[in-house]
């Protein structure tokens, strides 16, 4: 786990260091600081389970293990990326690893998820679902809507909330009353776990246990993730000092890394020493290396293939 | 010989039989209304888990089908009303209709959305409008508009197998229409419109309850000495129009009349693609009719002029081909007589047919 989250941190920095190339002409929505969510989470699952995420997807496409080279030919707008250059960052897809879609509109995918277990549900599988979505998408009503026909049914799916107490430049104080988001599971009869969304073991025994039980055909489960997110919510840079939140308070989160605690978790364990870590992160950067070479060097699309695929 | 309504139930019987991933989901899907009789008893025929009754949730509902229908699944979802589905918007466009395009060809959608259109006995500015414009402006999504029973089950059928999400508007009054309809399972390919009525002085295109409304007014210019080919749409999405140029090409004449509002209508669109490609043929300037710009109202005090009518197509029609008018008005007259004074709020027995 510790070096997934490591693969997504230095992707995503690679990635904030050449956006300013402007060659990677999409939005971008980094997932620096929410490493552990998606990777505790993923961890816990496998390639035939079917996992959905929202604009913020890379942290969530990698952690599946979905193919690096297709995820930066796909940023970069090239026929060879994940979805040959139609949805760009904000829609990574990898079907084979089980991650089926990424949404960038807020809750959108969210009943996809019940969608798909409903399905594994009617078909006697053992496949589960996972929506991955942020702390705004429970203020959307299709979210309620999603919560409780889940619960009705008892889908094999989990909500996971990363809570990262911003959507855009709008506090969650600011949207939603001072209560648990843990409580809208309540409201729906649905069990629920939260847990440090920075501290990787943590997510990945409250996964663990929520996909156990929807594996055994006891339901759905919401798992809230407290989080942060250390960049702006569009783009490679910072923005502490625009005036929404204070540089203090990132600070405070930045402290609170989920990196460096696993890191400091396995050398107090002894399970990991600087000079293993240096030679992993020299091994990942040859392999983020060699796809952003593959990516650039890539073709773009043609003109002629935007009309393709409107009808199957 | 069964009426459109029936029609449909047994399309989406016999291909809930034959095929095991068709799910039908509907709110109140097998109460003792059951979508207007049109769900009933089919649970009879399959596996009770493949009958979703859903709760009241629109969005979250046709996100859930989306999402099964990527898995395999062919899920067949009834609203009660067309207005329902405004609230299921957002699946629709960003997820139905895109899925495939956006995964590259990866994901197909197979989901049928039926969507039912409400008229008369007050049903009012929210509980009529159809809407088949708005959907049909999407790339990704088909869609269908039955009039005549035969048409309703083979169109239901194809629709169902097809691995694109359709959007398939039934109006209500055409679910009382008559007909025959073949046994067993067969389908009508989405293929757009069909002639139902042949002439050779106007070319009308119709959609859903208007094209009943059509031939009853080429009926009556029969009488005048005229004649019309009515065609019934059928297809909305895809639009494949090359029947009506070659009729366009041969009357000289095009008018269109459908359910909605007549601005930014289905009657724009075709009376555009008619003119691009018929432009020479045009002996008058094309005639479009559909609903007036406000809100349909529930007192059948403000009713009358509201929908075309056979009367209002004959009117049009007399003027474009340049009709003598006490001609029209005897015409006109004799639909009238034959209405024997019902009242403007329920459908014409006429309608019935059979066709």
């Amino acid at each position: 786990m510790h070096r997934d989250m490591l693969r997504i941190r230095m992707v995503e920095e690679s990635i904030a260091e050449r956006y300013a190339e402007q060659e990677m002409r999409c939005p971008v929505h980094l997932s620096i600081g929410q490493e552990a969510a998606a990777v505790g989470v993923c961890h816990a699952l496998k390639h035939t389970d079917r996992v959905f995420s929202t604009h913020r997807c890379h942290a969530h496409y990698l952690a599946m293990d979905g193919n690096l080279n297709a995820m930066l030919a796909e940023i970069y707008g090239k026929a060879a990326g994940c979805i040959g250059g139609r949805g760009g960052s904000m829609h990574l897809t990898d079907p084979a690893k089980g991650m089926i879609a990424s949404v960038p509109i807020v809750a959108s995918s969210i009943p996809l998820a019940v969608g798909t277990a409903l399905a594994d549900q009617i078909d006697g599988n053992d496949n589960v679902s996972v929506a991955f979505f942020g702390d705004a998408s429970v203020e959307e009503g299709v979210f309620h809507e999603s919560a409780n026909f889940a619960s009705l049914r008892k889908l094999p799916v989990l909500f996971v909330c990363e809570n990262n107490l911003y959507s855009v430049y709008t506090a969650l104080k600011d949207r939603q009353p001072p209560r648990p988001i843990t409580e809208l599971a309540r409201a729906h009869a649905m069990s629920f776990a939260s847990a440090d969304g920075n501290n990787v073991a943590a997510v990945f025994e409250a996964a663990q246990e929520a996909v156990a039980r929807a594996r055994q055909g006891n339901g759905p489960s919401f798992l809230l993730f407290d989080t942060y997110r250390w960049r702006e919510h569009c783009g490679p840079g910072f923005d502490n000092n625009i005036g929404y939140r204070t540089e203090a308070e990132y600070e405070t989160w930045r402290l609170r890394c989920p990196l460096e605690a696993s890191r400091a978790k396995l050398h107090a364990q002894g399970k990991l020493t600087p000079a293993d870590e240096a030679s992993l992160a020299a091994k990942i950067k040859q392999e983020i290396d060699a796809a952003f070479e593959f990516a650039k060097a890539a073709p773009l699309p043609q003109p002629s293939q935007a009309a393709d695929h409107v009808y199957a | 010989m069964i009426s459109l309504g029936d029609a449909i139930k047994e399309g989406l019987t016999e291909v809930a039989v034959r095929n095991p991933s068709v799910l039908l989901m509907a709110e109140g899907i097998d109460d003792p209304s059951s979508v207007y009789g049109t769900t009933a008893g089919i649970g009879k025929h399959i596996d009770p888990k493949r009958i979703i009754e859903m709760p009241v949730a629109e969005n979250g509902l046709c996100g859930v089908a989306i999402g099964a229908a990527m898995m395999g699944k062919r899920p067949v979802i009834s609203f009660h009303r067309v207005e329902f589905a405004l609230l299921a918007m957002e699946q629709i466009v960003n997820n139905a209709a895109k899925a495939h395009y956006i995964s590259n060809g990866r994901h197909k959608v197979p989901l049928v959305i039926r969507l039912i259109v409400g008229r008369g006995w007050g049903q009012g500015p929210e509980h009529s409008q159809s809407m088949e414009a708005v959907f049909a402006h999407f790339p990704g999504l088909k869609v269908v508009m039955p009039t005549y029973p035969r048409d309703g089950k083979g169109l239901m059928i194809a629709a169902v197998e097809d691995d694109n999400p359709v959007i398939v508007i039934e109006h209500r009054w055409c679910h009382y229409v008559m007909g025959d309809v073949p046994a067993g399972y067969y389908t009508e390919p989405l293929d757009g419109p069909r002639a139902v009525h042949h002439g050779k002085d106007v070319t009308i295109v119709a959609t859903s309850y208007m094209t009943l409304e059509a031939v009853r007014a080429a009926e009556a210019l029969e009488e005048l000495g005229y004649s019309a080919t009515v065609f019934d749409l059928r297809v909305l999405r895809p639009l494949l129009l090359d029947k009506v140029f070659e009729s366009v090409l041969q009357t000289g004449h095009l008018l269109t009349v459908d359910t909605g509002f007549k601005k930014f209508g289905v009657g724009a669109e075709i009376v555009s693609q008619v003119v691009a490609n018929c432009f020479p043929a045009l002996k008058a300037a094309p005639v479009r009719m559909g609903l007036p710009d406000h809100p349909t109202p529930s007192s059948r005090g403000m009713v009358p002029g509201i929908y075309p009518d056979a009367a209002a197509i004959l009117r049009n029609v007399g003027q474009m081909l340049g009709i003598a008018e006490n001609k029209v008005n005897g015409a006109v007259e004799k639909l009238t007589a034959n209405r024997k004074g019902l009242p403007i709020d329920v459908p014409d027995p006429f309608f019935k047919g059979p066709f």
